[in-house]
């Protein structure tokens, strides 16, 4: 019988520079037991969003994540454009298609370089970093921006991408098939990252299932779902491309994954920038009319999905939004469950956790219909909290 | 006098803290210029130390006071030793004593014995991770790397670290043996592991435990630990310049040839920290148990039929 202690992982840690908290429970080393407390940050969103008109909103939403900055306003102005039953010019949906697949390169190789980060591998931090400068460079190239790109507006993009930047934007995504093909060889082939990702942090298919994972978690455990088949939006359904699947449910699937996705994402931007029609890049919407719409797009993290319902006025009256992070998470309760701490930290990371993308919670009471718990109350239980911690203190 | 000034200048305290920063400033560097990154400026390790020499020492409640400030110190000073003896034995062949080998051997083992201790006396559970995850770790490595440390005695024939260059200066360095290359690279493995570099910086794990063993350490006592580090970094390659491609130093271009060599050794180890993630505790006492302990068993066998 060994003694029960708890390792914590968050509120502030090292291993994810984002307020999170992963009470571990451990024997020794063993993990025999996790709490997950997520929820640390809440910033409106939701309720902000009914106080702008629907063009801002695609601007808010932009702001809720850095990283996918462009996943969320795509699904929002998928939700809108269902909403209002318009129809978005071919060219518009090809330029969103290559955003988002530009995004998807940059996501996947900030997480590879993370996931090395975590294992202690800080030299492909480094190197996946530094070759992901160029996805950057290509998104500033054509959208001015490195990160919050702000290309999605309610019926169309808002910046065409010009005929004479075509061919550098080629050239530049093809230069990265050889850095793919160098951290497949470097990771994937790697006896010791073998050794760290093998076996660990199973998430067999059955479980998966039972707890709803979405995107790159679940397809590395043999589902093969993908928004971008299952439900077509953009002009995914007019280039080929196929879904990545792996069936071991480990780390190591997971990091194959989304290196296979890479080199599809590579595909899926060549193809859109050959296909691409002349034409209009704005159905140029004027009128939102009252009803509601949902959108849900394959964000780098998986399924990112947004409700929206007006009433008929210039703003949504209701607008609600579901990041993929918040079915992730909640899977490390059986994946990190059984391991030693070290595979722990990887298998927490392992799902590309992103918080900022899935806090808005406020707490109601549904009798009274007051919240609970508000910005300024959180305010006043920390500063309780103070004052109790400086009395322990004086004692 | 003449001791002392061995002891404290020149090739004791000063001398081998000055090593001590550059050999840092070379890890961080190199580090560096691997992971395209510009680097830190030369004195940065410098900066470090006595940035934190000015800074608050915290010590945590239930933490025994005297244990937790002097750890640190004997862990420094066994590592100082080290590497002053290391000199002196190349410096003038005769100087050592009879059984210094073993002395070495047992100092370096010093400042990993204070990690434990001091990560212990630090009553913080993640701490005690760290120090639990070290014990393990230094079983699992102290075993070849005496194993390992023993082929250049067997050819010698002298637990003396002179008569061990003397040896090499008369019939070749050891690395031109087999049974010497094979010691040499099963003692780099367990350097690795001694200086708590990648892969096996476990007891640390930034990502997993928040420096583990070193987590309560602030202010002063952590910049010993800092310093303790560093001269780790000069006192154990030093040791493998000495067992396995030492020489007398007779003058100014023999210093500088051993430098080299040792600096060779330190970009040795900097290479592999950079090239490898971090393994787990029970992959690692695996590792050196099995494989490495093995490879020594042969190393022997090899040394004792002359090979």
């Amino acid at each position: 019988m060994s003694h029960r202690v708890i390792v914590p992982i968050g509120p502030y840690h090292p291993l994810q520079e984002e307020p999170e908290f992963f009470k571990l429970y451990v024997e020794g080393e063993k993990v025999v037991d996790i709490d997950i407390v997520i929820g640390y940050m809440h910033r409106g969103i939701e309720k902000l969003s009914e106080s702008k008109h629907f063009d801002q909103v695609s601007f808010l939403v932009e702001r809720i994540c850095g990283i996918c900055s462009n996943s969320h306003p795509f699904a929002y102005v998928n939700a809108v454009e269902d909403l209002a039953r318009i129809s978005v010019p071919e060219r518009a949906l090809f330029i969103r298609t290559i955003i988002a697949e530009l995004e998807r390169l940059h996501s996947h190789l900030l997480w590879l370089g993370l996931a090395g980060h975590f294992i202690g591998y800080n030299t492909v931090w480094m190197w996946s970093w530094k070759y992901r400068e160029p996805v950057l460079d290509i998104l500033e190239l054509i959208t001015g921006n490195r990160q919050h790109y702000a290309m999605m507006t309610v019926g169309g993009v808002r910046r065409d991408i010009r005929k004479e930047d075509i061919p550098e934007i080629k050239k530049m995504t093809h230069d990265l098939i050889p850095v793919l093909n160098m951290f497949k060889g470097a990771v994937m082939d790697d006896p010791v990252i073998h050794a760290r990702t093998r076996k660990v942090g199973i998430l067999t298919k059955e479980e998966a299932i039972d707890y709803c994972v979405v995107g790159p978690t679940a397809r590395a455990s043999g589902i093969p779902i993908d928004i971008r088949k299952d439900d077509p939006y953009g002009a995914y359904d007019r280039i080929d491309w196929k879904i990545i699947t792996q069936e071991e449910g480990d780390i190591f699937a997971k990091l194959v994954v989304r290196v296979l996705e890479m080199y599809e994402s590579i595909r899926i931007i060549e193809q859109c920038l050959d296909k691409m029609p002349e034409g209009p890049i704005d159905a140029d919407v004027k009128e939102i009319p009252q009803g509601e719409g949902i959108g849900h797009i394959e964000a780098p993290r998986g399924e990112c999905f947004h409700y929206v319902r007006s009433d008929g006025t210039n703003s949504p009256i209701r607008h609600k939004i579901r990041a993929p992070s918040y079915m992730n998470v909640a899977s490390n309760k059986v994946a990190a469950v059984g391991g030693t701490i070290s595979d722990a930290a990887i298998t927490l990371a392992a799902v590309d956790p992103c918080y900022c993308c899935t806090e808005r919670t406020a707490v109601i009471d549904k009798d009274s219909d007051k919240k609970i718990m508000n910005g300024w109350d959180l305010v006043r239980l920390s500063q309780e909290k103070t004052v109790r911690l400086k009395k322990g203190l004086s004692k | 006098m003449k001791n002392l000034f061995y002891y404290t200048v020149f090739p004791g305290f000063l001398f081998t803290v000055t090593l001590g920063f550059l050999s840092s400033w070379l890890d961080r560097k190199v580090t560096a210029r691997v992971q395209w990154r510009v680097g830190p400026p030369l004195l940065q390790p410098v900066y470090d130390v006595i940035k934190l020499l000015g800074k608050e020492i915290i010590i945590p409640q239930g933490a025994p006071k005297f244990l937790f400030l002097m750890l640190p110190l004997v862990g420094l000073a066994s590592a100082i030793l080290v590497s002053t003896m290391n000199w002196l034995s190349m410096l003038d062949a005769g100087s050592g004593f009879v059984g210094d080998w073993i002395v070495v051997i047992y100092l370096l083992a010093v400042p990993a014995i204070m990690l434990i201790l001091g990560s212990f006396a630090s009553a913080n559970p993640l701490a005690s991770v760290g120090g639990s995850r070290e014990i393990k770790l230094l079983l699992g490595y102290e075993l070849p790397f005496v194993m390992a440390c023993l082929v250049p005695v067997i050819k010698a024939h002298s637990i003396k670290l002179g008569e061990i260059i003397a040896f090499q200066a008369s019939s070749g360095i050891l690395l031109s043996s087999v049974s010497g290359v094979a010691a040499f690279i099963i003692a780099l493995l367990c350097i690795q592991a001694k200086l708590g570099l990648v892969p096996f910086d476990m007891a640390e794990a930034e990502t997993e435990i928040m420096a583990g063993a070193y987590i309560e350490f602030s202010g002063a006592v952590l910049a010993v630990f800092k310093l303790t580090k560093f001269i780790m970094l000069v006192a154990s390659p030093l040791f493998l310049v000495v067992l396995f491609m030492g020489s007398e130093i007779k003058s100014i271009v023999g210093f500088l040839f051993v430098l080299l060599k040792y600096i060779l050794v330190v970009v040795l180890l900097v290479l592999i920290r950079n090239t490898n993630p971090r393994v787990k505790i029970d992959q690692a006492v695996r590792f050196f148990w099995g494989p490495i302990t093995a490879l020594a068993v042969t190393a022997i066998i090899l040394a004792m039929i002359g090979l």
